[in-house]
């Protein structure tokens, strides 16, 4: 038997009376802003709201055409997803694995370890680093030196590592990469702690290797993390922002020139706001698109 | 019986089983991946050590090559001129209140949408309950920009209530809680409702003291987020005692690029760092079974 609509509504009240309070924030906080920027992107809008005008998919096209600096701090985007991701991927795996059958308290140092610069916050590492990679008297100089990579890499000269376009974007990253594995590992741990431990001992007997083992246990059942972690990060690493704004400015020579970096540069500082919606409703597209392969890619492997 | 739901998922934590061999790998291989991962450990605190090293050497030192590993004259200048010539202080207390506050927000939302969604039946709950979990996929950057109209028309800049309002609702907390309540059995509220408990008092008496462990990790989880928030209350702050501590801090150097006073900017930095060591070091269980649940049961 069907009930009636309103009679189904009344019933479920309470929910209701338990939802708003998330309900309502929510609607004026978020979703309403989310569809103004999606209309803001079709005006041309300043800082004087009488003058707001509708100039259909321009700032697109200009956006993907004329802007000089955009497609760059697209491909940048890109390039810090391709690098940090799978690094992160890699190395709390590798690492996750090692650790894993250490006794707590080792365990413990461990995760407090790479969870310390998660903790820190990006703005407290991103002056860190500034200072450890300056050219005059930084650290990492002075390391290279003291190992004599400097000579090995330069001729000895020491190396600006912020200020040198072919390094500038690595050195970013791996500050990213830095805050970036401390989660991941927490989640591979767990995720392993899940495996169920008969199967190894079958294996064991079975007389597969520890390699076997590893591809056919290990990474089989550990790949609902695995998905978790790669989209969780992917789409963190697309917000890139603080180390381009405290660290490079966006230099040199736009080599560092981030999608988020320019929505702030543009649209907040610069109060185009038309044009730099239109930059979001180009993040929120690319993000969507990764974030919907991902799945699919790893679900298809799942079954 | 309180937290036992819980505790059951924590089960899954690592380090209940110690010492437990999967792989049989050489010695010496297990020596040098262990010595890769020891190393990989010291460069993640290496940073962490510098900065607080760097709070403490005057300018001349700070810029001196090769660098003074361990400040030969530790000075106090620096923090001397962050406390006192700075309002330092008061920006850790906006920063505590704007963390706080989202904390505080994000635990009641939380508490009240994940229980509606986990437990009660009403039409459109699967809807409400997607269009959360969305944004809880989304960049807060995408819709930036008109949030920062709407808080201009609000005349909300340099307030509390501009840094808080954006994050009242915080989708990973309704998500959690609606996970946890999952586990929480129905008959444990039908009795209660057999015994005469109004919806209230089933939530009052019921609801929030078995989701305490839930509450305590979204707590945190929302402070952390609410703390390291920069962008946002770099946007919303223009006037100096209402920056945010990591907002402020990061004033001290201007620009990154150049070299100003590199001692202030690793005292500020240190500054902005203790807080959260001491919340993390507190609380640490509560971090990883927040992160692990969230992920493992979902």
């Amino acid at each position: 038997m069907f009930k009636r609509f309103t009679t189904r509504v009344w019933e479920g009240r309470w929910g209701y009376v338990f939802i708003a309070p998330a309900m309502i924030p929510f609607a004026i906080f978020t979703a309403y802003p989310l569809v103004q920027g999606l209309l803001l992107s079709f005006y041309k809008a300043g800082v004087n709201r009488d003058k707001w005008a509708y100039i259909g998919l321009k700032n697109y096209t200009n956006l993907l055409t004329r802007d000089p600096v955009f497609p760059t701090a697209i491909k940048n985007t890109f390039l810090f997803v391709l690098g940090v991701v799978p690094a992160a991927m890699i190395i709390c795996l590798f690492v996750a694995v090692l650790i894993y059958p250490l006794s707590q308290r080792k365990q413990t140092f461990f995760r407090a370890a790479f969870y310390m610069p998660v903790v820190s916050a990006g703005v407290v590492l991103a002056m860190v680093w500034v200072y450890i990679y300056s050219q005059e008297y930084g650290l990492l100089n002075y390391i290279f030196e003291s190992l004599g990579l400097l000579k090995l890499l330069n001729a000895g000269e020491k190396i600006g590592w912020l200020a040198q376009t072919n390094t500038a974007l690595l050195s970013l990253a791996i500050v990213v990469l830095s805050w970036s594995l401390g989660q991941p590992l927490i989640l591979f741990l767990a995720g392993l702690g899940a495996i169920p431990e008969p199967l190894y001992d079958a294996a064991k007997i079975d007389g597969a290797s520890s390699w076997q083992a590893f591809w056919k246990i290990t990474l089989p059942l550990l790949r609902p993390t695995m998905l978790f972690v790669l989209v969780v990060l992917t789409i963190a690493v697309f917000q890139v922002f603080v180390v381009v704004q405290l660290m490079t400015l966006g230099g040199p020579a736009n080599a560092t020139q981030t999608i988020v970096y320019r929505i702030w540069v543009t649209g907040i500082v610069g109060s185009k706001f038309g044009y730099g919606s239109a930059m979001a409703v180009i993040l929120l597209s690319i993000v969507s698109v990764v974030a919907i392969v991902q799945f699919k890619l790893l679900d298809r492997q799942l079954t | 019986m309180t937290g036992t739901t819980f505790e059951s998922s924590a089960g899954l934590m690592p380090g209940d089983h110690i010492l437990r061999r999967r792989y049989r790998v050489g010695r010496w291989l297990r020596y040098l991946a262990l010595a890769i991962i020891v190393a990989l450990a010291i460069i993640l605190l290496i940073p962490i050590l510098w900065m607080l090293l760097g709070s403490f050497k005057i300018q001349r030192v700070a810029l001196a090559y090769p660098p003074e590993l361990i400040p030969s004259n530790p000075v106090m200048d620096n923090w001397e001129r962050l406390l006192i010539d700075r309002p330092s202080i008061r920006w850790l207390l906006n920063s505590f209140c704007v963390a706080g506050g989202i904390a505080l927000f994000g635990v009641i939302t939380s508490t009240c949408a994940g229980y509606a969604f986990g437990k009660k039946q009403f039409p459109g709950r699967t809807i409400f309950f997607w269009l959360i979990l969305m944004t809880m996929m989304l960049p807060r950057q995408i819709y930036i920009i008109p949030l920062f109209v709407l808080m201009r028309s609000l005349g909300w800049f340099n307030s509390y209530q501009g840094m808080i309002a954006p994050y009242i609702v915080y989708p990973f907390g309704i998500f959690l809680m609606r996970q946890y309540m999952q586990s929480i059995p129905d008959e444990l509220l039908e009795a209660a409702k057999m015994d005469g408990a109004s919806e209230f008092q089933l939530f009052r008496h019921i609801i929030i003291p078995l989701s305490r462990p839930a509450i305590g990790a979204i707590a945190i989880f929302a402070f952390m987020a609410g703390w390291n928030d920069y962008l946002w209350q770099l946007v919303m702050a223009t006037d100096e005692l209402w920056l945010t501590l990591p907002v402020g801090v990061a004033k001290l150097t201007a620009s990154g690029v150049g070299s100003i006073d590199i001692g202030v900017g690793m005292a500020g930095a240190t500054f902005a760092f203790i807080p959260m060591l001491l919340i993390f070091l507190l609380f640490q269980n509560y971090f990883i079974k927040g992160i692990t649940v969230g992920a493992l049961k979902g």
